[in-house]
């Protein structure tokens, strides 16, 4: 997602000018992505580059308004249509930190694991405390900000859920580990053929 | 075992509770030296996976079952020193249970689950009936009050029950996973019943396996294998929207 996509999806709607852009893409966004009017601005040169906006006609207060073009609708019906695909998950730090910790011998996993947990749980209680004193959910500002609150919400417990399933592996892999007499824990010395849930390769299959 | 005076606002208190089941090598441990305080005006949540010790931890806190060492108080009263009769009482006055399969009478109306605990606690009928209405209009569910259950979506039997579960001036609430049974939004719905008993004064302790739900409490404690692991209060938190995440 970029403000990009934003901007071309507000035009589609009509004409308009960099500030009311960024009033209207604030607004319907619930405040929760801010913007400044620069990006904006910086962001319509680009689109007029690229042919999806064309600069039209400048008010009497001196805005200039632009319009979006043919093939810029198109670009914003394809955004609105398709799946978001998000990055790979390797790239989120915690899933990084929580797999290099599993294979470091002086590093307990669960105590990242509880500390994590109590974080996360905390946010949660924060954006459900702004939810349960949010305004009117019939308003349209509040009911957009509620969507962005909700998806929060949603993110932090699917994290805990995460957590929580992480900490009953590790538990399972010490308990076999320890009942095989195996030492050495969860260390890996080779993490490609010895993922997290392996042993030390000394041990035999636990699989 | 020491027994300090507990607060007038201190509405429950568990110290030091264990239960152990079976004896010798077959003993298996529910609960081990667990400390817990509950106020008015405060909500605690129980997390953990099955087999944490959650349910044990409620069906202990709510008097039904003695812990095998340490002190559960409600209300300043030692349920230990308690005789049956003493510990119904307590049951019946200070207590209310949600289940998560609601838990109604199904050949009685809305109106007269609500009233049943205070008809059997010895209330006038049509005292018990005025004290259930205005208990169902808590949870806004006046024009349903004569409808029984069937007649009832879940979200709004499990609002019954909540209103059976603070009728006649009940303060402490023992929810077991109240919004299992019900849809994310009727559940959230539920949950905000839930906040506004408590927050006029209730105490509660609200037993989930869903963080979402459990970000409703003040408190949320986690356990494993009958051990408090961790706490999380939400006076600490520290604030993510203003950040503009």
């Amino acid at each position: 997602m970029s403000v990009r996509h934003g901007l071309l999806a507000l035009l589609s709607q009509g004409p308009s000018y960099g500030y009311q852009l960024k009033v209207e893409f604030e607004r319907r966004t619930g405040d929760s992505w801010p913007v400044n009017v620069g990006q904006v601005y910086n962001t319509l040169d680009r689109l007029e580059r690229d042919g999806l906006v064309e600069r039209g006609e400048t008010d009497g207060d001196g805005h200039v308004f632009y319009a979006i073009t043919e093939s810029g609708a198109a670009e914003a019906r394809s955004w609105l249509e398709g799946p978001v695909v998000r990055g790979a998950a390797a790239r989120d730090e915690l899933a990084v930190k929580l797999a290099l910790a599993v294979t470091l011998p002086d590093v307990d996993p669960e105590a990242i694991i509880h500390a994590q947990r109590v974080a996360t749980i905390r946010s949660l209680q924060e954006l459900t405390r702004s939810k349960a004193a949010g305004g009117d959910p019939d308003s349209p500002e509040e009911f957009a900000w509620q969507l962005v609150v909700d998806a929060l919400i949603f993110q932090a417990e699917a994290e805990v859920r995460w957590l929580e399933h992480s900490e009953a592996r590790i538990r399972r892999l010490q308990a076999r580990t320890s009942a095989g007499g195996a030492a050495g824990g969860t260390t890996a010395s080779a993490p490609r053929t010895a993922p997290a849930e392996l042993p030390a390769p000394t041990t035999a299959s636990v699989r | 075992m020491s027994r300090d005076r507990i607060g007038a606002s201190e509405l429950l208190r568990l110290d030091a509770v264990s239960m152990h089941y079976g004896a010798g090598e077959n003993s298996v441990t529910a609960l081990s030296g667990v400390d817990l305080s509950i106020k008015r005006g405060e909500l605690v949540a129980i997390m953990g996976a099955s087999g944490s010790g959650k349910s044990t931890l409620l069906t202990i806190a709510g008097g039904l079952v003695t812990p095998t060492s340490g002190e559960v108080i409600i209300h300043g009263q030692y349920l230990r020193d308690a005789k049956p009769a003493q510990l119904a009482a307590i049951r019946r006055r200070t207590l209310g249970f949600v289940f998560q399969d609601f838990n109604l009478v199904p050949a009685l109306t809305a109106v007269e689950n609500v009233s049943l605990p205070l008809e059997l606690d010895g209330w006038k009928r049509s005292k018990a009936r005025r004290a259930a209405l205005d208990a169902l209009h808590l949870v806004e569910l006046d024009d349903r009050a004569d409808h029984f259950p069937d007649d009832l979506s879940g979200g709004q039997q499990q609002r019954v029950a909540i209103a059976r579960a603070v009728v006649g001036g009940r303060a402490l609430i023992l929810a077991d996973e109240p919004t299992g049974a019900l849809d994310s939004q009727t559940g959230e719905l539920v949950l905000r019943m839930l906040r506004s008993r408590i927050d006029e004064g209730a105490g509660g302790i609200l037993v989930t396996h869903d963080a979402r739900h459990a970000a409703w409490a003040d408190r949320i404690v986690f356990l494993r294998d009958g051990r408090v692991v961790d706490e999380s209060r939400r006076d600490d938190a520290s604030s993510l929207l203003a950040a503009g995440a």
